[in-house]
């Protein structure tokens, strides 16, 4: 799949958006990364503030956004939100039929997903849904329902190649 | 001959007479008089107001007044437009379009808020009304632009064509297109929520070019702004209007065009839009601001120097929407120089940071309610907030008929002494004798619904958050507010007593929501029982209530007088007391 460790938001054909200023790299502490202009960025172990430590399958979540996340980003950690409140009509609608969608992929995972920013309001929020999307790649969680081939027990997934060649999981992205 | 025949007026006289009659409590008044009214009064009635679709079915509408022209109808609880009412829920306008199309085809204003519509009921209309003038869809969502492509075909007399806030599918028609060239009529159109690919601009331009009546337009943020000054200069008579995206790189000459435009329009009263404002392009609407009325600027992403700038050429502002960037400062602007001031909504511009990033504080509201002696209405969101600042705002401003505060963190108390804002919403209730509307925050006790039901005597409707320590609370609104038509609760602890004790209490108003709070489900199967013309509807996604635990409580709940029995569209998670699930039928 792709040749680099952790994750990484791509661009998305769909909306134009500039995510330079907001990527996020995660992975394993140490190795280069490469961004998608090609040009390695960070490479030492000690890029600990450059990174976001995202514990995984760990009950405690910790986001530390690091500096240069934080000019970009506008608040640090956001405290549990409760839905609807503050009550505030439309936020997340105003220019909402330009769905920001974007490609995340996952070292190791046989496939991408699309998630659509509009719909998270903190950083929390995102990095806890990616968390949830990709923990079957880290975990084994034979909770979630697949599609089980009867005979030989391989699960099937369905999905899609998109125009970039990338495999998509089919259903991320609505209908309509 | 009775005598009472004597007396009488021959019918069409009667009917002449109510025909100057035109509120509906007052109509509902006279159709109490007598049969003979009553009678008289239905032929001739024409607009109808539903304030919730449930409440009534259609071909009761229909049985009682056989010749309406207008209809208004209100679908889900006010708590959707919080994301509080899972979709699915209901408020399909269909049944009633199907139902009207048959026994009305002369009805020619139909305004819906916050229902489901879909591209068919939209083609009904279309072809089933043959005179059809008015489409108010607030809040609205369903459709796509297919069915605003039959509207533009089919409806040669429209008037107004109203979107305001909902949600539109883009189908890639280019629906304005399809009015056709001998269209005239438009007078009022509000395209603000559509989206990128939904407008053609030069469909737009012959549309305003061609109709001379126009006198309202809003437009959606696609169109830039360097179009601005064309869609203007075809219609200088435009009393209303709403901008495309007001952003482009500064140019001399966009920006002189675009302040010539806007200085033909000498009846311009109401500007609103502004999305992703440049502060340079603003001076160019200065020739309308001295009659403004009405603007709104929440979509402007401007801060308190050009925001002050602004409202300082508007000495006849009536109505003011603005993000919190206009802070402390611009309300003192605002309290200066807007005498004429009756309505204020102040909105957070990032309601989910837990700091404030604009310095607007409690004082700014208190300034305005000084200097604006004509400050009716207030829609405030803020961080900090004191009793003292309460009081003095109540005192200042007797004549508050709305007032709404939203202190964003819940359970915060009065910054300067720690305590609960029961005395200073209490102060409000007290001294506000008019108010009909009020939406509270904060930390508050069971007091300030002690207050409130106590002088809050003509308020209609009621908002609670995050408040209250008991069922105390709950019961002090519902037995003491006499005029209260519409309660929404949520996160409060108010439980099964307060709800059965004023069991009665709830037929007298349109509907209640609770959620998140201590109602069982036993005590929502009883009060269905007590209650039959009460709709009691429990909004459970978690299952069916009556397989958890005894002390489990509902997660929402909704209760709705209804002379028109239980609906036939109710989603699987909306549980009511009847048994029989064959009832449900799936939308």
């Amino acid at each position: 799949m792709s040749s680099e460790n952790g994750k990484r938001l791509l661009e998305t054909d769909a909306g134009g958006l500039n995510f330079e200023a907001t990527e996020l790299t995660l992975g394993l502490p140490g190795e280069p990364r490469v961004t998608s202009d090609g040009g390695a960025k960070w490479g030492s172990k000690r890029g600990f503030s450059e990174t976001v430590d995202l514990k995984l399958g760990d009950n405690n979540q910790e986001v530390k956004l690091g500096h240069s996340l934080q000019e970009a980003a506008k608040s640090p950690v956001s405290k549990t939100q409760v839905v609807g409140w503050p009550p505030v009509r439309g936020f997340a609608k105003r220019g909402k039929k330009s769905c920001k969608y974007v490609k995340v992929a996952v070292d190791g995972a046989p496939y991408l997903r699309k998630v659509d920013l509009e719909i998270y309001n903190s950083y929390q929020q995102l990095l806890t849904s990616l968390e949830d999307m990709f923990s079957c790649f880290t975990i084994r969680n034979y909770l979630n329902e697949k599609k089980i081939d009867q005979v030989n027990g391989i699960e099937y997934m369905p999905t899609y190649e998109d125009k970039d060649g990338d495999w998509m999981l089919v259903g991320d992205v609505p209908w309509q | 001959m009775p005598k009472r025949l004597a007396y009488s007026l021959p019918d069409e006289v009667l009917e002449h007479v109510f025909s100057f009659i035109q509120s509906d409590k007052d109509r509902n008044v006279v159709s109490a008089v007598c049969k003979s009214w009553y009678e008289i009064e239905r032929w001739c009635r024409r607009k109808i107001f539903v304030g919730n679709c449930y409440a009534v079915s259609p071909k009761m509408v229909i049985r009682r007044f056989p010749q309406v022209r207008s209809i208004e109808l209100k679908g889900k609880p006010h708590f959707a437009d919080f994301n509080l009412v899972p979709d699915g829920w209901g408020g399909y306008v269909l049944p009633w379009i199907t139902e009207m199309a048959g026994a009305y085809p002369w009805l020619d204003e139909i305004r819906l808020k916050r229902m489901v519509v879909t591209d068919e009921s939209l083609e009904l209309i279309a072809k089933s009304f043959k005179d059809f003038k008015v489409l108010v869809l607030a809040s609205c969502e369903g459709f796509s632009t297919d069915g605003l492509a039959a509207l533009a075909a089919s409806c040669k007399n429209l008037r107004e064509l109203d979107l305001r806030e909902s949600e539109v599918d883009d189908s890639s028609v280019h629906w304005l297109s399809h009015f056709p060239e001998t269209y005239t009529s438009m007078v009022s159109l509000n395209i603000s929520c559509l989206g990128s690919g939904e407008v053609s601009f030069s469909a737009l331009e012959r549309l305003v070019s061609r109709c001379p009546n126009l006198r309202s337009l809003k437009l959606n943020r696609a169109v830039p702004l360097d179009k601005t000054a064309n869609i203007l200069r075809l219609a200088p008579q435009l009393v209303e209007f709403g901008t495309c995206t007001y952003s482009a790189e500064l140019r001399s000459d966009v920006f002189s065009n675009l302040a010539g435009a806007f200085s033909n329009c000498k009846e311009l009263r109401s500007l609103s839009g502004f999305w992703d404002v440049v502060p340079d392009y603003l001076p160019a609407i200065y020739s309308v601001c001295s009659r403004l009325t009405s603007l709104n600027l929440s979509y402007a992403t401007i801060q308190s120097p050009d925001l002050i700038m602004l409202v300082s050429h508007c000495p006849s502002l009536q109505r003011l929407l603005v993000l919190d960037y206009i802070e402390d400062s611009g309300l003192e602007a605002l309290a200066s120089n807007c005498k004429d001031l009756q309505e204020l909504r102040v909105f957070p511009s990032d309601p989910f940071d837990a700091e404030p990033n604009a310095s607007l504080t409690e004082q700014g509201l208190v300034a305005v309610s000084l200097g604006c002696p004509k400050l009716q209405s207030v829609l405030y969101f803020c961080r900090r907030m004191s009793n003292a600042a309460l009081v003095t705002i109540a005192q200042n401003r007797p004549n508050l008929t709305r007032f709404r505060l939203c202190i964003i963190e819940p359970n915060t108390a009065d910054y300067l002494t720690g305590e609960p804002f029961d005395v200073g919403f209490g102060a409000i209730v007290e001294h506000c004798k008019d108010l009909i509307r009020l939406s509270l925050s904060g930390l508050l006790t069971d007091c300030v619904f002690e207050y409130i039901g106590k002088y809050a005597k003509k308020l209609e409707m009621l908002s609670v958050a995050f408040a209250g320590d008991s069922d105390l609370g709950l019961h002090h609104v519902l037995s003491g507010c006499e005029s209260l038509r519409k309660l929404e609760i949520r996160d409060c602890p108010f439980g099964d007593k307060a709800l059965l004790t004023n069991a009665a209490k709830l037929e007298t108003m349109r509907s209640l929501w609770m959620s998140s709070c201590s109602v069982s489900f036993e005590a929502c199967k009883l009060l269905s029982q007590k209650m039959p013309r009460l709709n009691v509807e429990v909004i459970d996604e978690r299952g069916p209530p009556d397989s958890r635990p005894e002390n489990c409580t509902v997660d929402k709940l909704y209760i709705y007088r209804s002379v028109a029995g239980p609906r036939f569209d109710m989603p699987p998670f909306v549980w009511t007391k009847d048994e029989d699930l064959a009832l449900r039928l799936s939308p």
